[in-house]
C-alpha cells in the first residue's frame, strides 16, 4: 500500500494552527498575553535575543505570545511560512512596501483598489519617494508597459474594490517574476477560504483582519504573509532588493537573505519595519481575530450562500441596473472567478441604482437591517454609497475608471436570513422608486 | 563566506561575523534537502560566542554549486576539503540528519582534525521508505509532503514555535521545495545506503554529544541505540515530543544542549 501524506486541513488549522493548550494553566482558549515586556532568565539569554540567537519575545512592539498564535495560524491557513500582525490592513501595506523599496523606487498596482490603499500609493507615498503607476486589473499588457527600471513590486487585490475585478494572479505573477519582482497581494475579500493566492504564484498577501477573518467589527487589525518562495536572492532580483541582500548597519550588518533563504522578508519586516515604525498589534485585538477565525470555515460558507440569495433577488428588480458580481454570467472576469474561485466570490458587491442622487440616499436611510458604515465583511450586513464616502478623494476620471459612479452601491452580505434582508432591501428599493 | 572547493564554490554561513583564525571553530552540516539556514540560530549564537561558525550549504544544495554527492563517504571527504579550503585545522562538528552521518564519518576518518562531534537526529542504519525513496526519485511533491509529515511532532504539526510568527511546516516545505530536481533522491540514498555508522562510530576519538527526538519518525530513537553504543565517549540529550525538525522544534533546547559541548 502506498504511504499517504498526513496533512492537517483547512477547517482544522483554522481552530488549532499555532497553538496548544497553556502549558502553566492548562487554558485551551489561547491566553491574552496582555504584558509589555518579558522577563530574560539572565543576562546571555537578553543579548541572544536581542541578536537573534535565540527565539522568544522581548517587547510587545516586535512579537507578543497571543500575536504570535494569530500570526502562525493565518500563515497556516495560506499556506505561507509566517506572517506578521499589524496594527491596521493599512499598516501590513505599507510595512510590505517599506520593508522592499526606498526612495526612488516604483509600483505598478491594480486601478481597483481599497480607496484608502489608493491614497498611500497615489498621494502619500510620492511624498516618500515611491511612485505608483497605476493600470486596469485586466489589462496584462497595461501591466507589462508600465514596469519601469526602478519597478520593485507589483500589487493588486483578489476581488477589487469596489467592482469585484479578479486579479488574474497566475498572469500578473508571471510577468512580476519575469522581472524578479514579487507579487503582493491585498486578500481581504476573500479569506484563504475563497482562495489561497500563493498556490496562484502571488509571494505576498496582506488581509484587513478587521474584516472576514474577524467577522465580528469589533477590532482594527492587519496580517501580512510571506509564501517564502521569491528567491530574493536570483540574479534577476538580488540587486533590486538592497534590504535584504546586502548587510544591515540597523541589525549588526546582518544580510537577512543569508540568514534565511526563505524568511529574508519576514526577518526585515520585523527586526527594522515592526521595530522602528512600531504598528503592532495588540494582544487583546489578536486574540479577538482568533475567535474569528476558529469559525471563518462555517462563516464563509453562509455569508457566500446569503450573497447568491441577494444577487438573484436584485437582478429581478427594476431599480436595479448593472451587478458587479463575478459568479453572474454577464460579470467580465466570471470565467476566471468559476477558475480561481470556485468555492465563491465573496460577500461584498457593488450594483448600480437606476435613479438620481437623491433616491440613493432615500434607499440607503430605508434600510433598517443593512447597517450604513464603512466597513465590509461584518458578520452583520452593511451598505455605502462609495462615491461619496471610502473612494470620494479619487478624481471623476479615477472613479470611472475604477468602475465607480453616483448610483453604485456596495452591499456586505452578512449572516442575517437571507429572507429578513431580502425584505429590507425590498422596502429600501420601493422607497427610492417613490422618491424618484 | 565563499569558499571554492574542487573547483565548486562553497558558500558558508558565518553569523554576520568575520573569520577569526584565533578563534576555535565550528562547522555545521545540514540535513537532506536543506541549507544553512536549518542551523541559523545556533550558529549565529556561537558566531557571536568566541567561534568561528562556518555553517556550510552542501553541494548542490542553498548556494552552493555543483551536483549533490551520491554517498555518506563523499560528504566526508568533502567536509575534510572546506576545511583545508579554511585553512582550519581542528574544529568542532555538529550534523543534523544526513550531516550527523557526514560529520560520524569525516570523525572517524580524521581523528586528528575534529575536536568534538555533535550529531543530531541520528540514526544507523538511516533507512528511508520505499514510498519516500520512489517519490523523491520521480520529484514528486509527494516527498516532500511526507518527509513534512514524518518530521514534526505531533504538537509540532501545530505550530506553537518559538520564533514568532514563524509557521514551522510551511517554511520546512517552502526550503524542501527550493532544492533541485535530484538531489533530495541523492540525499536520500545517501542516507538509506549508508553502511559504516557502526564502525565509523568505533573509530571516534573525540568526545560526542547525540541530540535526540522522542517522536523522531525520520531516524527513531530504536535506530540511534548501536551508534550510541558504538560511540566510545558519547554522551546523550533525548528531547520530549520532539519531531526530527528538532532546531525548529526546539532551538532553544537545542543550543543549551550544544552550548557546553561545541
Amino acid at each position: 500500500m502506498t504511504t499517504k501524506p498526513k496533512t492537517l486541513q483547512f477547517d482544522t488549522l483554522s481552530l488549532h494552527a499555532g497553538a496548544r493548550p497553556d502549558p502553566v494553566t492548562g487554558a485551551r482558549a489561547t491566553p491574552i498575553y496582555q504584558s509589555s515586556s518579558f522577563v530574560f532568565p539572565d543576562t546571555d539569554h537578553a543579548a541572544a535575543l536581542f541578536n537573534m540567537e535565540r527565539a522568544g519575545h522581548v517587547y510587545s512592539r516586535l512579537s507578543n505570545p497571543t500575536c504570535a498564535v494569530l500570526e502562525e495560524r493565518i500563515a497556516a491557513l495560506e499556506g505561507g511560512i509566517g506572517a506578521i500582525a499589524t496594527a491596521s490592513g493599512q499598516a501590513a501595506l505599507h510595512l510590505a512596501i517599506v520593508t522592499l523599496l526606498s526612495a526612488g523606487s516604483h509600483i505598478v498596482a491594480s486601478r481597483s483598489l481599497y480607496g484608502g490603499s489608493h491614497n498611500l500609493l497615489d498621494y502619500t507615498l510620492p511624498r516618500f519617494g515611491i511612485d505608483t503607476t497605476f493600470v486596469d486589473a485586466r489589462d496584462i499588457d497595461g501591466w507589462r508597459s508600465a514596469m519601469r527600471p526602478n519597478t520593485r513590486l507589483l500589487f493588486g487585490e483578489t476581488l477589487g474594490n469596489p467592482g469585484l475585478e479578479v486579479l488574474d494572479i497566475g498572469r500578473v505573477a508571471a510577468l512580476s517574476h519575469e522581472h524578479g519582482l514579487p507579487l503582493l497581494v491585498d486578500s481581504t475579500f476573500t479569506t484563504p477560504w475563497l482562495m489561497r493566492p500563493f498556490e496562484h504564484g502571488a509571494d505576498l498577501v496582506f488581509h484587513s483582519a478587521t474584516k472576514f477573518l474577524s467577522g465580528h467589527g469589533v477590532v482594527i487589525g492587519g496580517l501580512l504573509v510571506d509564501s517564502g518562495a521569491f528567491d530574493w536572492n536570483a540574479d534577476a532580483a538580488r540587486e533590486k532588493f538592497p534590504t535584504l541582500t546586502t548587510p544591515y548597519a540597523g541589525f549588526h550588518d546582518m544580510v537577512f537573505a543569508e540568514e534565511s533563504s526563505t524568511a529574508a522578508f519576514l526577518l526585515r519586516a520585523r527586526r527594522e519595519g515592526v521595530r522602528d515604525f512600531g504598528a503592532c498589534m495588540a494582544p487583546m485585538t489578536a486574540f479577538q481575530i482568533l475567535q474569528g477565525i476558529e469559525t471563518l470555515p462555517v462563516r464563509m460558507a453562509r455569508h457566500v450562500e446569503n450573497t447568491r440569495a441577494i444577487v438573484a433577488f436584485l437582478r429581478e428588480h427594476p431599480l436595479v441596473g448593472n451587478i458587479g458580481y463575478p459568479e453572474l454570467p454577464d460579470h467580465p472576469d466570471h470565467a476566471l472567478a468559476q477558475r480561481l474561485l470556485p468555492r465563491g466570490c465573496g460577500a461584498v458587491f457593488s450594483f448600480n441604482l437606476r435613479g438620481t442622487r437623491d433616491q440613493g440616499r432615500r434607499f440607503i436611510e430605508t434600510l433598517r437591517i443593512f447597517s450604513h458604515l464603512a466597513n465590509v465583511g461584518d458578520a452583520k450586513s452593511l451598505v455605502i454609497h462609495p462615491a461619496s464616502t471610502t473612494h470620494f478623494r479619487m478624481s471623476a476620471d479615477d472613479l470611472q475608471r475604477a468602475g465607480i459612479t453616483e448610483g453604485t452601491i456596495r452591499l456586505s452580505i452578512g449572516l442575517e436570513d437571507p429572507a429578513d434582508l431580502i425584505e429590507d432591501l425590498s422596502r429600501a428599493l420601493y422607497a427610492a422608486g417613490k422618491a424618484g | 563566506m565563499n569558499l571554492v572547493v574542487g573547483g565548486q564554490a562553497v558558500y558558508a554561513y558565518t553569523g554576520s561575523r568575520p573569520f577569526d583564525p584565533s578563534q576555535p571553530t565550528v562547522l555545521f552540516v545540514h540535513g537532506a534537502a536543506n541549507d544553512h539556514g536549518v542551523f541559523a540560530l545556533q550558529s549565529r549564537y556561537f558566531a557571536w560566542h568566541g567561534r568561528n561558525v562556518l555553517a556550510v550549504d552542501l553541494p548542490g544544495h542553498g548556494r552552493s554549486a555543483g551536483e549533490a554527492l551520491p554517498s555518506v563517504e563523499a560528504l566526508a571527504g568533502w567536509l575534510r576539503d572546506v576545511m583545508d579550503a579554511a585553512a582550519l585545522e581542528t574544529a568542532s562538528v555538529a550534523g543534523h540528519s544526513l550531516g550527523s552521518l557526514a560529520a560520524l564519518e569525516f570523525a572517524a576518518r580524521n581523528p586528528d582534525r575534529v575536536r568534538a562531534l555533535a550529531l543530531l537526529g541520528p540514526a544507523v542504519p538511516m533507512t528511508v521508505s520505499d514510498d519516500l525513496l520512489a517519490a523523491a526519485a520521480r520529484n514528486d511533491h509527494v516527498a516532500y509532503e511526507l518527509i513534512n509529515g514524518w518530521s514534526f511532532s505531533p504538537g509540532g504539526q501545530l505550530g506553537g514555535n518559538e520564533m514568532p510568527g514563524m509557521w514551522m511546516t510551511g517554511n520546512a516545505m517552502r526550503l524542501l521545495e527550493r532544492c533541485r530536481d535530484g538531489v533530495l533522491s541523492t540525499d536520500l540514498l545517501a542516507c538509506h545506503r549508508y553502511a559504516n555508522g557502526l564502525a565509523a562510530a568505533a573509530a571516534v576519538r573525540c568526545p560526542t554529544l547525540a541530540i535526540l527526538a522522542a517522536r523522531d519518525v525520520m531516524a527513531p530513537l530504536r535506530n540511534a541505540k548501536a551508534l550510541l553504543a558504538a560511540l566510545t565517549n558519547a554522551r546523550t540529550v533525548t528531547l520530549a515530543e520532539t519531531g526530527h525538525s528538532l532546531m525548529a522544534e526546539r532551538p532553544g533546547e537545542v543550543l543549551d544542549a550544544l552550548r557546553p559541548f561545541l
